[in-house]
């Protein structure tokens, strides 16, 4: 069990073994270990285990719907967002709390909306696409179900 | 922008599929080398020195040794002490420190204990005492006259044995009358510059999982090379290669800082002594004080050139600061001048040593501090001549037969038609937007070939396991798939490619030079074709004619002369492969090689930027990277390179630096205070593939990784050149940098 100071991030990683959360800094600036906390984004390092109790918490590994990814798992994929991948969880949360919040982001609204997530691979330019076709997507998609 | 139409035709090359590892690494399932954990696994801290050049007095590991869950430490003593003529002396030393620390942030001592928790508990109750040596932290002070020594067991390399000195190379080049030259030239420009160190920044710090049990150490991380992992790791421990095993984790980023170990012998030796599994994670703070930065640079360029454009000579004097062991930055920085005509060169290179962390290699290294000071000196010659940026160095340009600084004749290169190919770009064609200015430079890496090797196993169902030792850092599992497909003629899914471990594949050299897609899929493209010998050899057996008569077409086996196999129709690769245990048994093969031949890259890129005069600070508004890949296999991973490159060097011009207290101690340890460009820094990134094959590659592969970072740093200084009039020439160019310089107008 967490001792009082572990963090969310060890917690999910260590004792949960939900390794799609990464640890770039332990600091908070890096954004490698995003998670949705009851639908917010936040850094999973500066959380305490103990404070998520009772609360919803988001990983990477359940943005898909059982074997069907999520628009934005697949637009990184086609788009080829990702190079090494290790940003790319805290990527997608990120993403997808943008989307949750903003269906209809301009590139601007993206880019500030990315810019807590350190990329060193890409130069953002691949992903900040791939977020802009899965807008488009989920936009069509829930249109044709409207 | 796509790739420019391939005149070949291929089926697969030059397509996009979606890359084999990616499903994992969207759904989180990825193994990094942190994500690694062994049954009965314990943890290690590591103790670091905290100041920049001592003697150690003691280190009393007593307490430590008493703490909660601790169960072994090791220091320097652990280790063997190795032959300082060793090849691997330096790295043995920059693991663990024994008897002098040669930077803050050196590793003096190590511990493992059940919880991370308790480790660096006990890690903390080390108790070292040193006694301070002077300490060198600049270039200048490292090439005075007279300096104090930052690490007495360096010697200038390449020159008759003498005494320690704090150069570790020093190379003298020179062609033609370069004093004449300039006496001659219409215009003459000379420009001093410097380089603050930078790191390579990537994602997931150093990490790795050591078990020793059994005599062999068995090791698990990330890296750019695990066959270089092995050799050093086991050189450090003073054991024979095969008893070091490494399996390569996914690696989350390199840019040539993951080419050399920290963490693995600690590891292997903590495991060693405790009989456990144990587990190393550097903190950022550590991977930022104790992992290898770029080098910094001091660099004093002179050019001459006629009134009509021409080139015609260049005076320059190089200096890199290594950190505290010796490399060849210095020299690799001379063998990086390569994109002019230049018929009279003087160039004088240093490779000095401070006591600051060992650089490691970055990304096309020693060639971006040349090319900015270079590019810089290139640019206002164009202006005081009037004339266009490209157009000038479309007159000087390299081809093929034309000299490098080294005096080696440049292969098939592709500068003009990168020149030309930027010059024609909607980007370079059209104005800047309102208020912003523009800025051009090119960029040169000469790539490299080495050991690689592959091997191909076809499977009963007709699809094939590509197995090579090349860790995949950005797409190169793809890569290999596409040359293998395209080979073999089967669909690119049919592949899986995989990256094995030391004892599973043959040797192979560290991804980096821009080598993996060049030698490795050279390997794998031999691989294949004897495969296809082999699959025609079965198919004339199934078909009952002379070997031959039989051709390899689109991925089957054709006799026309006899109609094809039995049915009459052509014999496909599975239609082989489900007969082979009657025909022969499996059907597999491997090649190896030590591949000549790798195809330089040269790379051009175009910057539109603001400057605020208020406050200094540039805002890019629009970026266009032009590359010659030889052979785009995967252009969205080309592309993706192109625009790493440029963003990594879009940081290293506007913010990354170093900043050392006056001890040597790093003051920004942290992605807070290193600040590498997010998202909402940048434009996109455009691009333009040029595509020049290489002669010396079956599908004409260059190698893209490097070059992409060498343009951005004179790109973006001649773009504020543009827009201020002022001329910055220190890195980076960062807003008081350059609020001072407009202040100085
Ligand atoms: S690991 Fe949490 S922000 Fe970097
Ligand atoms: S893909 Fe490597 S850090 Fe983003």
């Amino acid at each position: 069990m967490s001792a009082d100071s572990t963090s969310l991030l060890d917690a999910l990683r260590d004792e949960l073994g939900l390794i799609g959360t990464k640890e770039g800094c332990g600091t908070g600036d890096c954004g490698s270990c995003s998670v949705l906390f009851d639908g917010k984004l936040n850094c999973s390092c500066l959380i305490l285990a103990p404070e998520a109790e009772g609360r919803e918490i988001v990983t990477v590994e359940g943005i898909a719907d059982g074997d069907q990814l999520h628009p934005l798992q697949q637009t990184f994929l086609e788009g080829a967002a990702l190079q090494c991948g290790v940003c790319t969880p805290g990527f997608l949360v990120a993403a997808k709390a943008l989307l949750d919040e903003n269906p209809d982001p301009t590139e601007t609204e993206i880019r500030y909306g990315l810019a807590g997530n350190l990329c060193r691979c890409t130069g953002y330019d691949k992903i900040v696409r791939a977020v802009q076709e899965a807008a488009v997507q989920l936009k069509t998609t829930s249109e044709q179900g409207a | 922008m796509t790739a420019t139409e391939n005149p070949t035709n291929y089926k697969w090359i030059g397509t996009r599929p979606i890359r084999h590892d990616g499903f994992d690494k969207v759904v989180g399932k990825a193994r990094f080398a942190a994500d690694l954990n062994l049954p009965g696994q314990l943890h290690g801290s590591i103790v670091r020195s905290p100041h920049a050049h001592a003697k150690v007095v003691s280190i009393d590991t007593s307490a430590a040794e008493a703490m909660p869950g601790v169960k072994a430490v090791v220091t320097g003593d652990d280790f063997p002490a190795l032959d300082p003529t060793h090849p691997n002396f330096d790295t043995a030393v920059n693991c663990m420190a024994r008897g002098e620390v040669f930077y803050n942030g050196h590793a003096i001592a190590a511990v493992t204990a059940t919880t991370r928790e308790e480790a660096k508990a006990a890690a903390a109750a080390i108790e070292v005492e040193y006694e301070l040596l002077p300490a060198i932290l600049s270039i200048a002070d490292s090439m005075a006259e007279g300096a104090p020594l930052a690490n007495s067991n360096n010697y200038t390399r390449f020159v008759p044995p003498g005494d320690p000195s704090n150069l570790a190379t020093v190379t003298n080049l020179d062609r033609g009358d370069v004093d004449q030259a300039m006496a001659d030239a219409d215009v003459v420009v000379e420009m001093g510059f410097d380089c603050a160190h930078v790191h390579q920044g990537y994602i997931e710090p150093h990490a790795c999982v050591v078990d020793s049990g059994d005599g062999k150490a068995n090791v698990w991380c990330s890296s750019q090379g695990h066959f270089r992992v092995r050799s050093m790791t086991a050189d450090v421990l003073g054991v024979e290669n095969s008893k070091v095993k490494v399996t390569p984790a996914e690696i989350g980023g390199g840019f040539g800082g993951k080419t050399t170990i920290y963490l693995e012998p600690i590891a292997a030796k903590l495991s060693e002594k405790s009989g456990r599994p144990v587990k190393l994670v550097m903190s950022r703070e550590e991977v930022l004080r104790a992992s290898g930065p770029a080098p910094s640079a001091e660099l004093r360029i002179k050019v001459g050139a006629t009134n009509d454009g021409e080139l015609t000579a260049i005076d320059g004097w190089m200096a890199y600061g290594v950190g505290a062991f010796g490399d060849m930055a210095g020299l690799i920085g001379a063998m990086s001048v390569a994109s002019y005509k230049f018929p009279n060169l003087r160039m004088e290179t240093y490779t000095a040593l401070t006591n600051t962390p060992k650089s490691a290699a970055y990304r096309a290294p020693s060639a971006p501090h040349a090319a900015w000071a270079i590019e810089s000196v290139v640019d206002e010659i164009a202006s005081e001549l009037g004339m266009d940026p490209i157009d000038l160095r479309l007159k000087n340009a390299a081809v093929e037969g034309d000299l490098t600084a080294m005096g080696m004749p440049h292969p098939k290169v592709g500068l003009v038609e990168c020149l030309e190919a930027m010059k024609a770009s909607g980007h370079y064609q059209s104005e800047p937007v309102e208020g912003a200015s523009r800025g051009m430079a090119v960029g040169f890496w000469f790539n490299i070939g080495e050991e690689s090797s592959a091997t191909v196993n076809l499977n009963e169902d007709g699809t094939a396991n590509v197995i090579t030792g090349s860790p995949d850092i950005g797409g190169s599992r793809a890569s290999m798939a596409l040359m293998a497909a395209e080979t073999l003629g089967i669909d690119v899914y049919s592949i899986t490619p995989i990256v094995a471990d030391t004892e599973s594949v043959g040797f192979t050299d560290v991804t980096e030079g821009s080598r993996a897609t060049f030698a490795t899929g050279k390997a794998v493209v031999e691989a294949c074709e004897d495969l296809i010998g082999q699959l025609k050899a079965r198919a004339a057996t199934i078909m009952g004619v002379e070997v031959d008569e039989v051709a390899w077409v689109d991925g089957a086996a054709v006799s026309p002369g006899h109609g094809g196999g039995e049915s009459g129709e052509p014999l496909t690769l599975a239609q082989i492969t489900a007969q082979a245990k009657r025909t022969g048994g499996p059907l597999t093969a491997t090649a190896s090689l030590n591949a000549a031949g790798a195809g330089p890259s040269f790379a051009v890129h175009c910057a539109d930027l603001k400057v605020d005069e208020e406050t200094g600070e540039t805002e890019i508004v629009r970026y266009t990277a032009v590359q010659d890949a030889g052979t785009a296999i995967h252009p969205s991973y080309v592309e993706g390179q192109m625009q790493g490159g440029s963003v990594q060097g879009i940081g290293w011009a506007l913010n990354e630096e170093y900043i050392y207290d006056a001890n040597g101690a790093m003051e920004n340890a942290s992605f807070l205070d290193y600040r590498i460009p997010v998202a909402s820094d940048l434009p996109l990134i455009e691009t333009i593939i040029v595509e020049v094959p290489n002669p010396a590659h079956p599908y004409g592969v260059r190698g893209v990784g490097e070059t992409g970072i060498v343009p951005p740093m004179a790109t973006i200084g001649n773009a504020i050149k543009a827009a201020t009039g002022v001329r910055m020439t220190s890195l980076p160019m960062s807003p008081p940098k350059v609020l001072k310089k407009l202040n100085e107008r």
